[in-house]
């Protein structure tokens, strides 16, 4: 894309790439602190990760004033006007993204006084890893523009809601097996619902990119698995 | 208050004949070419322009826009070097035929130019002036209908009522440019050509006459050229994207403003040339 005759417009918008490209790399940053902080009971990490969310809010809030500017300013068209649209929104999504995590980094401390049994620790690390590679993923290849990336990613999510189903599972017996991993389990519970929700705002945030890199929507429907429904009721 | 009814009710019975009417083609360009002596302004132009619709012409200046629009009416006519080629229609019948009455293919296509630019007479007789020479109106009462029905069209009848005979010219700009296009609806025309329209008009006066717009596609078919991206985004429902004398790209202008297909519509829509 060649420059604006005008060069303080290209500035502008520069500016606004490089706060989604600065709140992707804070969200791939505080969802694998919350869960490194879960999984090793390191209540300093969690902390961390509570006071970075203050760092997310900021940044959407200096966004969405610059994008609103710009669109004052500038009336950005086409491409430009995706772009400027798209990372409202996809700042909106990073920001539940970081919020998220916080609630998972809040969870830190009750979890760590129960004692975790080593296997679910495992299978939420392997669902955490998912989840980290689709936040960092879906900003790389926004920068990098490349919109098939962007829609292969975006099924990508399918993972992790099988993995959530799973965890869902394991969770669920070892309340049976051991009703004092109650309080842990429901705790943890919360915590694999957020990293699947982390997910979902993922998908989100690969739509608003796909969108603004080709100007056209993916197809509204995308391979859903979540079973959890169906294993309460079995 | 009764002209906006007497205006709604024109409005809705429009909607419902424009259902139909909305993908038929009022005036047809087929390779049009354009030369200014030597030098070719225009080449190879096939562009639709469709009933009820309003087409918006842009491009960067020299893009052969407003060349285009004035094949429309044949004000090209005027300019002795100026030689078109290929075939315009207007209804299917080619306009540069030998037989064609410019005087009133141009009744028919009227046109409303970047300055406002009313006769040194006074508001009604500037109304009068193109239903008098062509014979539209037999008795006084029938002018009077005319420049009263033109005026309410134009959106300009309230402020003018009362001061008919005051010369146009002592108009704001705004005024005069709806004054304008009273005198160009005045003869009944069936495409209005606009060149500019609201360039030299201030904001307020530049909704007006957007405004006006919406409300005169529902009788007429109306081509813009326009400067401004956000009017031709906001007016029109088709937009031609023009270019070095060449017609790039043509399209719904929902999309054209959104995701254009071609590059060069895509730079100049969104400021990286012109």
């Amino acid at each position: 894309m060649g420059e604006h005759t005008v060069a303080s417009f290209d500035e502008e918008l520069g500016q606004i790439s490089k706060l989604i490209r600065d709140m992707g790399d804070l969200a791939g940053s505080m969802v694998s602190g919350s869960t490194k902080a879960l999984l090793n009971s390191d209540n300093a990490l969690a902390q961390r990760v509570v006071s970075d969310d203050a760092i997310m809010d900021a940044r959407q809030r200096e966004l969405d004033d610059r994008a609103i500017t710009l669109i004052a300013k500038r009336q950005p068209m086409a491409n430009d006007l995706r772009a400027v649209v798209g990372s409202i929104r996809m700042a909106g999504d990073l920001e539940r993204i970081g919020d998220l995590a916080k609630n998972i980094a809040k969870r830190v401390g009750t979890v760590g006084l129960s004692v975790t049994p080593r296997d679910l620790s495992h299978s939420i690390d392997a669902m955490a890893q998912l989840v980290l590679i689709q936040v960092q993923g879906v900003v790389e290849e926004y920068a990098a523009a490349d919109a098939a990336a962007l829609a292969k990613l975006r099924n990508e999510d399918e993972r992790i809601d099988v993995k959530y189903t799973s965890v869902f599972r394991e969770l669920l017996t070892y309340m049976m097996e051991d009703p004092r991993n109650i309080t842990a389990c429901t705790h943890l519970l919360f915590c694999a619902k957020n990293l699947e929700r982390i997910g979902d705002h993922v998908t989100n945030i690969a739509e608003n990119a796909y969108y603004v890199l080709t100007g056209q929507q993916l197809p509204a429907n995308r391979p859903k698995q979540d079973e959890t429904a169906m294993a309460t009721s079995a | 208050m009764n002209i906006m009814t007497e205006q709604s009710l024109e409005n809705a019975v429009g909607d419902k004949m424009n259902a139909k009417s909305n993908e038929v083609i009022k005036m047809r360009g087929d390779k049009v070419g354009v030369f200014y002596g030597e030098k070719q302004a225009l080449f190879d132009v096939n562009l639709d322009v469709r009933q009820n619709q309003v087409t918006a012409l842009i491009g960067p200046s020299g893009c052969g826009k407003s060349t285009f629009l004035r094949c429309l009416n044949r004000m090209n006519d005027t300019i002795d070097s100026a030689r078109v080629t290929g075939k315009i229609t207007l209804d299917e019948d080619d306009i540069y035929d030998k037989n064609i009455d410019v005087v009133e293919l141009r009744a028919r296509v009227g046109m409303v130019f970047q300055k406002p630019n009313p006769f040194p007479k006074s508001i009604y007789e500037n109304v009068a002036y193109g239903p008098r020479i062509h014979g539209l109106a037999k008795r006084k009462s029938d002018m009077d209908q005319i420049v009263e029905s033109s005026l309410k069209k134009a959106a300009i009848w309230n402020e003018v009522k009362d001061r008919l005979q005051e010369p146009g010219t002592g108009l704001s700009g705004g005024q005069q440019q709806r004054l304008c296009i009273a005198r160009a609806i005045a003869v009944s025309p069936e495409v209005i050509l606009m060149d500019e329209p609201c360039s030299a008009l201030d904001p307020i006066a530049t909704a007006r006459v957007e405004e006006l717009i919406d409300e005169l596609r529902q009788n007429y078919t109306i081509v813009i050229v326009t400067h401004s991206m956000q009017q031709a985004a906001r007016v029109s429902q088709r937009t031609a994207m023009f270019h070095l004398g060449y017609l790039v790209e043509e399209g719904a202008t929902d999309k054209m403003f959104t995701n254009p297909d071609d590059k060069r519509t895509q730079d100049y829509i969104t400021g990286r040339f012109g």
